[in-house]
């Protein structure tokens, strides 16, 4: 045996981890550590995934935690975490999954796939010898099953090199378990929707305070997001977007007076701090004789649109009641013009209106 | 010293345009990241603790964020 065979012998294997945030991960990761892997966390960005941005627009949850999950997961393991701007990318897998999409605009079983696909070309670039997953057999109902689990491993093609610890003994023997790199005994036959098995083995570990996301990962799941992300790509006539407008679609009321018209109007001071950005992208209004939100024109902005806007955004400021409220509208350019209007009622907006 | 502006950039990019930065750099190399997002006050500090780099400082001026950090071995 070579010095170098006799130094890789002792050179632990290592797996790269695919972290969300949530509790599955954290424990699959910490499970490998157990069995002495080297484990380094990878988190992908899709610009749709639940962090720390909305707290950080809205007023009311200044108080919550602003902490991104991927990385104090990994600060709780000891261990790297890497990054991945995947905008771009995912385009495709929003737009056109091949298994469809579950309850709202969620393509999970092609996301699964995609973001194991991206995790085993990091493996290889990076000389890493098989990745895990924080998944559990029956906990999704369309990436996480039985008969879709091996779907992701092939369609990513990692295949064998893709371990899931917590429901290892459930599933066919992957390649570190037939080398014995990792114990198949140490590993778990985690199964179902049944959340009380993790938070067990979480106590066990002692971990605490860990996120435990009610829908999913991310803002796909989410029923009122998916409807204005609907209505985005049906007023454009196609499926393009870029990050921009899937941060607005989180911000503010949403409101489609008509086919060309779109406006946002802030909720609080924070939204229209975080609008405010967008004056140079957005017609945007805000009241100047009361206080009141700032609002963004998202399409048409005619006379009549313009003036609508302001009736609508005057209903959700301090002058609601007034006889008149006298607007500032900007346009792209910086021009900047006054307009005086009669707030609408909320009887006389349409509920259809609203996304 | 190097810059970074990721000015009106939301929780994560400033952390992954921070990664993507400090790859490019040596050990011992100093980089302030001016941000607006406050959640970077959080996410910067952490991000560099797990991978092993040095925060300097950190502070919030007006509505701007200011951190500076120190390349660590990678
Ligand atoms: S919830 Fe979102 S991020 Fe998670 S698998 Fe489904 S589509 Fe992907």
């Amino acid at each position: 045996m070579t010095q170098h065979q006799a130094d890789q012998l002792h050179q632990p294997r290592k797996a790269v981890a695919l972290i969300s945030g949530g509790l599955d991960s954290l424990l699959a990761a910490k499970l490998m550590l157990e069995q002495g892997i080297h484990i380094e966390g990878i988190n992908f960005y899709t610009g749709f995934c639940v962090e720390g941005h909305t707290h950080a627009i809205r007023n009311q949850d200044k108080k919550k935690q602003k902490r991104n999950n991927a990385l104090w997961v990994a600060e709780q393991l000891g261990i790297k975490l890497h990054i991945v701007d995947v905008i771009d990318e995912y385009k495709d897998v929003l737009t056109n999954p091949k298994h469809g999409y579950g309850a709202n605009l969620n393509p999970c079983l092609d996301c699964k796939g995609f973001m194991v696909r991206k995790a085993h070309e990091w493996i290889i670039e990076h000389n890493f010898d098989f990745i895990i997953t924080g998944e559990v057999i029956g906990q999704r109902p369309m990436s996480q099953r039985k008969d879709t689990m091996p779907v992701i491993a092939r369609e990513s093609g990692a295949n064998d090199l893709l371990l899931r610890p917590l429901c290892a003994q459930l599933l066919p023997e992957t390649l570190p378990e037939r080398n014995g790199w990792v114990n198949r005994e140490k590993l778990l036959a985690f199964n179902g929707r049944n959340r009380k098995p993790q938070m067990a083995l979480a106590n066990e570990f002692g971990f605490q305070d860990y996120a435990q996301p009610a829908g999913g990962c991310c803002f796909l799941t989410d029923a009122s997001y998916a409807k204005k992300l609907g209505d985005l790509w049906q007023a454009r006539g196609n499926k393009n977007y870029d990050l921009d407008d899937i941060m607005l679609l989180k911000v503010g009321r949403h409101i489609r007076p008509n086919e060309n018209t779109k406006v946002i109007i802030a909720r609080d001071e924070g939204e229209t701090n975080f609008l405010s950005g967008y004056r140079k992208r957005f017609t945007s209004l805000q009241a100047s004789s009361h206080t009141g939100p700032l609002a963004l024109i998202d399409g048409d902005t005619s006379i009549a649109n313009l003036k609508l806007a302001a009736q609508l955004t005057a209903r959700y400021g301090k002058g609601r009641t007034a006889e008149q409220v006298t607007f500032e509208i900007h346009d792209t350019s910086g021009l900047q013009h006054e307009l005086t209007v009669s707030p609408l009622s909320e009887d006389n907006i349409p509920a259809d209106w609203f996304i | 010293m190097q810059k970074l502006d990721v000015s009106n950039l939301l929780c994560p990019m400033p952390v992954i345009r921070t990664q993507d930065k400090v790859v490019t750099m040596a050990q011992g190399e100093q980089l302030e990241i001016v941000c607006t997002d406050p959640g970077a006050l959080h996410d910067i500090p952490a991000w560099c603790r797990i991978n092993g780099h040095r925060l300097v400082s950190a502070e919030e001026r007006d509505k701007q964020i200011l951190i500076t950090i120190e390349v660590g071995e990678q």
